[in-house]
């Protein structure tokens, strides 16, 4: 079935067919509409879950968990201001290794109070232990939230699937709902190995000394590790089902360009239709939209731009006093493979300022015209 | 022939608090959740979060509970708990206590926001929160449920607790739950009738026991019962239940209430007290408990 819904709703959606148990959800703009759709699902039954109305977002990671270590399967959304508040909460569900999945629509993080998209807001939250997706459509976030609950149930780590404010989150496509019978094949109910139940008592997350904390971490960054094979494997398993596969990245013309942005979210849409642009006058550019940022598609990446003669990575975020953040990541994946190739390292679009085909344009005729970069950040559009 | 005598049990003999837990001597806090899990039983899960129970139930990987715990961040028992619950419906469950366990700081302080959010939606949980007066895991440091005129460790004797202890079951009537009390831990029989009450009312129930922590009082811990008595019988901590925040039952009438200068006497956090000061803190006591009898009589 074919419907035309916004972003948010994708989410919902996503998170009514994988049938999760406990939604437990607090409002911020421009979330809202992710869990008053889930809210009326839950109210008329199209969902059978308990919808937790809390009282903050510490509160709805908190119950989350708490519903998770229960057995249950469970899902909130949250932005910005939002997701930070949880912080403390993301390193409890992962250190948990509870599979929690969570919309995250990407706001910039204030003052000044802004609720236009940036990343910022979910990449700093990069070292939580969660896996972390970035959609560029509606019909990839229904799809992803999907794949998400599989791929953490099976690795018991919790994920986010991010989309942009407003230019995802409220902006209507037409996107493909998936069969709830093929979802249920795809998805079975879910069963942990372990849970909190007075059949079977035991503690969980009790004092852990030295002789046995590092090794608890030592497993979930082994766990994490065997997650880009397994998104691949249950992203081609979708396919076979829905005709849609869901990989780590997605990669436009790269085979034979020789300048190859790095982009992600919905700005790799535009990057794609800009590139489309580049070819017709001549230039031979491709785009590498990174879909997973955690884990990072670090063979991925080295694979792609192995034939390019240049990379440019264009962030909507910054790491003050350090470089965008997938430019870092970029860079990384490549260190002690290709040290020759010029990496530029762009920032554009920060608190929601659109990025425009021309950004694109204006990146490439820079790093062009550069034999190597000559700034460690090049700033597309900001106003000096 | 003499006939041969047999005591007869107040409490169910089964023990769901281990031996080998890491409690100091004299701990409140243990007797309290030996009490409180007499009376709910093994179908019973907790959400601990940081507080001295969450190092006295023992290190990975050791509990010396007999009822499944979840060790839960420090503002998030009620939350927490409140998931557990819904999780647990969810996956047919709808039978088992789920109870936040927290300390005075964890209650009265940081979490109060979580817990203040599931009282008003009324979640099936029971919290319970053993108060020993100040953040005594940490080291010592005032809570706002440390008492007037107490020392701690952030409130050194030049400069000691210049404001009363927070009226915790007022706030917590004031959400209209339908199950509060106040216990002590040397009322066990008590106790274990307001746990049980608590088991078989649906909604948030809410239990505040006073623990006495020697270590943190500069207390001798042979005396940990007899405090907890004397507060009960001088009325600084008076037992009581409330219901649907408004029907209040004193369950201890004192007759010949005591002044607190005995009391006081056996806790090195008030051994700087002027006798000007204690006689404040008298006043502040008499006032609280005109105040309770006054909420008693006119209630119901």
């Amino acid at each position: 079935m074919k419907k035309v819904i916004m972003g948010n709703h994708a989410l919902s959606y996503g998170a009514m067919l994988a049938r999760s148990q406990v939604i437990a959800a607090y409002p911020i703009t421009p979330q809202t509409q992710v869990v008053e759709l889930l809210s009326e699902m839950c109210a008329d039954k199209t969902l059978d879950a308990r919808f937790i109305k809390v009282e903050s977002e510490h509160s709805a990671m908190a119950a989350c968990i708490g519903a998770s270590i229960a057995g249950a399967r469970t899902f909130t959304a949250t932005s910005s201001q939002g997701l930070a508040l949880m912080h403390e909460m993301l390193h409890w569900a992962s250190g948990g290794r509870l599979p929690v999945v969570m919309g995250d629509i990407n706001r910039s993080m204030g003052p000044g109070w802004s609720i236009w998209t940036d990343q910022n807001d979910s990449l700093s939250q990069r070292d939580t232990g969660w896996m972390q997706y970035y959609c560029a459509s509606n019909q990839e976030v229904v799809d992803t939230v999907i794949q998400a609950f599989k791929v953490s149930e099976q690795l018991a780590i919790p994920s986010m699937v991010v989309l942009d404010a407003f230019a995802l989150s409220h902006t209507y496509e037409v996107v493909e709902i998936p069969d709830q019978g093929k979802v249920d094949a795809y998805l079975p109910p879910f069963k942990p190995q372990v849970r909190l139940t007075p059949d079977d008592p035991h503690a969980f997350g009790g004092l852990t000394s030295p002789e046995h904390y590092f090794e608890l971490r030592y497993k979930l960054q082994k766990d994490m590790e065997k997650a880009p094979s397994l998104i691949e494997k249950t992203g081609r398993e979708y396919e076979k089902l829905f005709g849609r596969y869901l990989g780590l990245v997605d990669d436009y013309l790269c085979e034979d360009a020789e300048i190859i942005l790095v982009t992600s979210g919905t700005a790799g849409y535009t990057a794609r239709g800009a590139v489309d642009d580049m070819r017709k006058s001549g230039i031979k550019a491709g785009n590498l939209r990174v879909k997973v940022f955690r884990p990072f598609p670090f063979e991925h990446i080295r694979r792609i731009v192995k034939n390019a003669k240049k990379v440019a990575v264009v962030d909507r975020n910054i790491s003050y006093g350090h470089h965008g953040m997938f430019f870092q990541e970029v860079k990384s994946a490549l260190y002690g493979y290709d040290n020759s190739l010029p990496v530029f390292g762009f920032i554009a679009g920060l608190g929601g300022r659109d990025i425009m085909p021309s950004s694109f344009r204006e990146v490439v005729e820079i790093a062009l015209a550069k034999d190597k970069p000559e700034e460690e950040i090049i700033w597309i559009g900001v106003k000096r | 022939m003499k006939k041969p005598r047999t005591m007869k049990l107040s409490l169910p003999e089964e023990e769901l608090v281990g031996s080998g837990n890491l409690a100091c001597q004299g701990c409140g806090a243990t007797l309290a959740m030996r009490y409180v899990l007499k009376a709910l039983g093994q179908r019973t899960v907790l959400c601990i979060p940081a507080c001295c129970w969450s190092v006295i139930d023992g290190p990975f990987p050791y509990s010396c509970l007999g009822v499944p715990v979840f060790h839960c961040a420090f503002e998030t028992a009620a939350s927490t708990a409140s998931g557990v619950k819904a999780g647990l419906e969810m996956v047919g469950d709808t039978e088992t206590t789920v109870v936040a366990w927290g300390g005075d700081g964890g209650t009265f302080d940081i979490g109060i926001q979580a817990l203040s959010g599931a009282a008003e939606r009324d979640d099936d949980i029971l919290y319970v929160c053993y108060d020993n007066e100040a953040y005594m895991n940490t080291g010592i440091q005032r809570s706002s449920a440390t008492p007037y005129g107490a020392w701690t460790t952030t409130t050194p004797v030049k400069h000691f607790k210049n404001r009363p202890k927070k009226d915790i079951a007022a706030i917590m009537a004031a959400h209209r739950i339908p199950y509060i009390a106040t216990g002590s831990v040397a009322y066990p029989e008590d106790v274990y009738k307001k746990a049980k009450k608590a088991k078989d009312t649906r909604g948030t129930r809410f239990l505040h026991i006073y623990a006495p922590c020697p270590t943190g009082w500069k207390s001798r811990p042979e005396d940990s019962i007899k405090l907890a008595r004397m507060v009960v019988q001088n009325c600084v901590f008076p037992l009581y239940e409330i219901e649907n925040g408004e029907k209040y039952t004193l369950n201890i009438k004192v007759k010949d209430k005591k002044p607190i200068d005995d009391y006081l006497k056996l806790q090195g956090r008030f051994r700087h007290l002027t006798p000007d000061q204690i006689q404040l803190m008298q006043e502040e006591v008499d006032r609280n408990w005109q105040r309770l009898l006054k909420k008693t009589e006119t209630s119901g």
